[in-house]
């Protein structure tokens, strides 16, 4: 992205986007710790806002998109409420999913969020079935599937993908590439080129990108999905980032060989690069301060009101597993 | 009353429901020349290649598409070919398709019915028979039906069509072809059994195949002098409980017969609401059929050796009565 083209009211949005996700990770990280709020696992995506950032600026609410169990930032970049995700990560009324699904099952229909998965690669098929239903109904919308790079060595990959190419559906496959599997370096488990390479053997156009460049991100996100939405067949995006923290919060990640994360930080944050991008463009740090702050505050306050959210109802616990054979009705 | 094969009549079923509502649409392998067993023959000729739908060997992705196609908005029937293949999708099913309502809280719903035809087919093997029916009576979120009849696999397969959960239906392939009247108009709840026979001295419970095998059964057990009741649950989950309690306390005695393994197969979740609720009404010992705990063979007398006759449960209908 050279500055000659750069829009620095875009830059502002994408910059605030990605304060916003990050702020809301290190109070959730906060919470679970400090607080303990969060009772179970949550993954944070810390250093990796820019995939989620870029890619959503560039869709419509009405799109379908499916995460993983590493999904905050995609949830939120894809409009949801702060509020009701720190409420589903606390387990309370009022949280997205009514505090039964917690991180890693996170979804919100109402903003085209069909859900997170805790099962790695599995949402990939289910990403592609989302396309094809869209397909049948004749409906206007494209669909954004993320996965992480270890879902590359499920069989999902390889069916999902196929399944797109076979039916031509209007699906954006996007390899979010953290560099870990978990606690373990993917290019050690991976064989052959890696993801892209095994997209295009599908016959998917794959495209590379540098996915700490937010900037970078929308513009080739928003090629693809225009050329989607034109009746473009089915593409892949993989992004190469870092994750700057563990696999959980509660992950030291002491198996990263040493100075990996610190060089990763100082070089590639995606937030300090473009904060960089602004400060050469002429916004002041004034500014750029601002919208930090701010993001934190509303995070902070995010995480206040859910801690003061009371649990869900106990007569909720039978609710929305059947109609027929309902365990509200029989249990046993 | 049209006289339909137990496969014709679950074709007719998709038909209605495909003409009823445009949102039903069928995938799965081999879909387009009529499916592997000629359940589907015709349909494409009457909707089109893309609702009925010829997917790739991939059974992952045929469900897990399937479900993803539901939460777009449609109503996916998915054919697994053989039950035996659906192993391949146990994810997909399991911890997707079941969970997904309850774990986002109630934003989706998953409306899909999943065919699976199983049971013993004369020499099909290991992979190609098994009747795993009591496993997905073990997840919560699925609706798990076994018809035995033309009519009830007409009218079941409606039923599961039209309702907004996720069902595992669980056709017999042995009995294809089996003839009966079939309504189109009668309308069957799914968790309600059928009493295939009334009788006072002996309860026989069954489901899919095996419950045709227990009405030749109670035939045979009638030239004796014993009037069995029949009863045909034809969905495990739900189940229903209230008519075999009733019959089990008219009748005293209990036979449970099915074609599946009989260790920790649904016979014991029969049995043990009896023993819980109604063993005061009990005159003598329980019986449970099913096939032992082995694995199925390819050779016709060692495949025998797993199956559950008529001959067996009259047998055990008879030793309940002290006969």
């Amino acid at each position: 992205m050279g500055q000659e083209n750069f829009d620095p009211k875009r830059g502002r949005a994408l910059l605030r986007m990605m304060e916003r996700i990050r702020a809301f990770e290190e109070q959730a990280c906060l919470a679970a710790e400090r607080d303990k709020l969060v009772l179970g696992a949550i993954h944070p995506s810390i250093g990796q806002e820019a995939v989620a950032t870029g890619v959503m600026s560039t869709l419509n609410q009405s799109d379908y998109l499916l995460s993983t169990h590493r999904g905050h930032g995609h949830t939120l970049a894809k409009g949801a409420d702060p509020v009701a995700m720190m409420r589903e990560l606390l387990g309370r009324e009022g949280g997205c999913c009514g505090g039964k699904g917690g991180s890693m099952h996170i979804a919100d229909f109402n903003v085209g969020m069909l859900g997170a998965n805790g099962v790695v690669s599995a949402n990939i098929t289910i990403a592609a079935g989302a396309a094809h239903g869209i397909k049948l109904l004749g409906d206007k919308r494209i669909v954004v599937d993320i996965f992480g790079d270890g879902a590359i060595n499920r069989g999902p990959f390889l069916e999902g993908l196929n399944w797109a190419m076979v039916f031509d559906l209007p699906i954006l496959f996007i390899c979010e590439d953290n560099q870990y599997s978990a606690t373990t370096k993917t290019s050690s488990m991976t064989g052959g080129e890696g993801a892209a390479a095994r997209a295009s053997a599908l016959g998917l156009r794959a495209t590379v990108v540098d996915g700490n460049d937010v900037e970078v991100v929308a513009d080739v996100s928003a090629e693809i999905c225009g050329r989607l939405r034109e009746g473009g067949k089915p593409e892949f995006l993989h992004a190469l980032t870092y994750r700057q923290t563990g696999h959980t919060s509660f992950d030291p990640a002491a198996y990263r060989p040493e100075g990996e994360a610190a060089e990763q930080k100082a070089k590639h944050d995606p937030i300090a690069r473009q904060r960089d991008m602004l400060a050469t463009a002429g916004v002041s740090e004034d500014e750029l301060d601002a919208i930090h702050i701010d993001a934190s505050a509303e995070m902070i306050e995010a995480l206040r009101l859910a801690a003061a959210s009371p649990f869900p109802d106990d007569a909720t616990v039978f609710l929305d597993v059947q109609d027929i054979g309902s365990p509200a009705v029989e249990a046993y | 009353m049209p006289k339909l094969t137990y496969a014709q009549a679950a074709l007719e079923a998709i038909r209605h429901s495909m003409t009823a509502d445009p949102k039903v649409w069928c995938v799965g392998e081999d879909l387009g020349r009529g499916g592997v067993f000629g359940q589907y023959k015709g349909l494409r000729e009457e909707f089109g290649e893309d609702r009925i739908s010829d997917a790739p060997i991939s059974e992952a992705a045929i469900m897990g598409a399937a479900f993803g196609a539901a939460l777009a908005g449609t109503r996916p029937i998915v054919e697994m070919r053989f039950a035996d293949f659906a192993l391949c999708a146990t994810d997909e099913l399991v911890n997707q398709i079941a969970k997904a309502r309850f774990m986002f809280g109630g934003q989706s719903r998953a409306p899909m019915v999943i065919r699976k035809p199983m049971g013993l087919w004369r020499s099909s093997a290991a992979q190609h028979s098994q009747s795993l029916e009591s496993w997905y009576t073990h997840i919560p979120g699925l609706v798990v039906v076994c018809p035995a009849t033309p009519q009830d696999n007409y009218s079941l397969l409606r039923a599961a069509i039209h309702c907004d959960d996720p069902v595992v239906y669980l056709e017999h392939k042995n009995i294809w072809a089996n003839e009966g009247e079939v309504d189109f108009d009668l309308e069957i709840p799914i968790g309600e059994a059928d009493i295939r026979r009334s009788g006072k001295d002996v309860t026989i419970v069954s489901w899919s195949n095996t419950a045709n095998v227990a009405v030749e059964a109670a035939n045979a057990l009638a030239k004796d002098g014993v009037e069995a009741e029949v009863i045909d649950l034809r969905s495990l989950w739900p189940w229903d409980k209230s008519a075999v309690i009733e019959s089990v306390r008219k009748t005293g005695r209990l036979v449970v017969a099915h074609e599946s393994v009989s260790v920790g197969g649904f016979g014991a979740e029969v049995v043990a609401t009896v023993a819980e609720t109604a063993a005061d009404a009990l005159k003598g010992r329980i019986r449970r059929l099913g096939a032992p705990r082995s694995l199925i063979a390819y050779a016709p007398n060692l495949e025998d050796k797993m199956r559950v006759t008529a001959e067996m449960i009259s047998a055990a209908a008879l030793e309940t009565t002290g006969s």
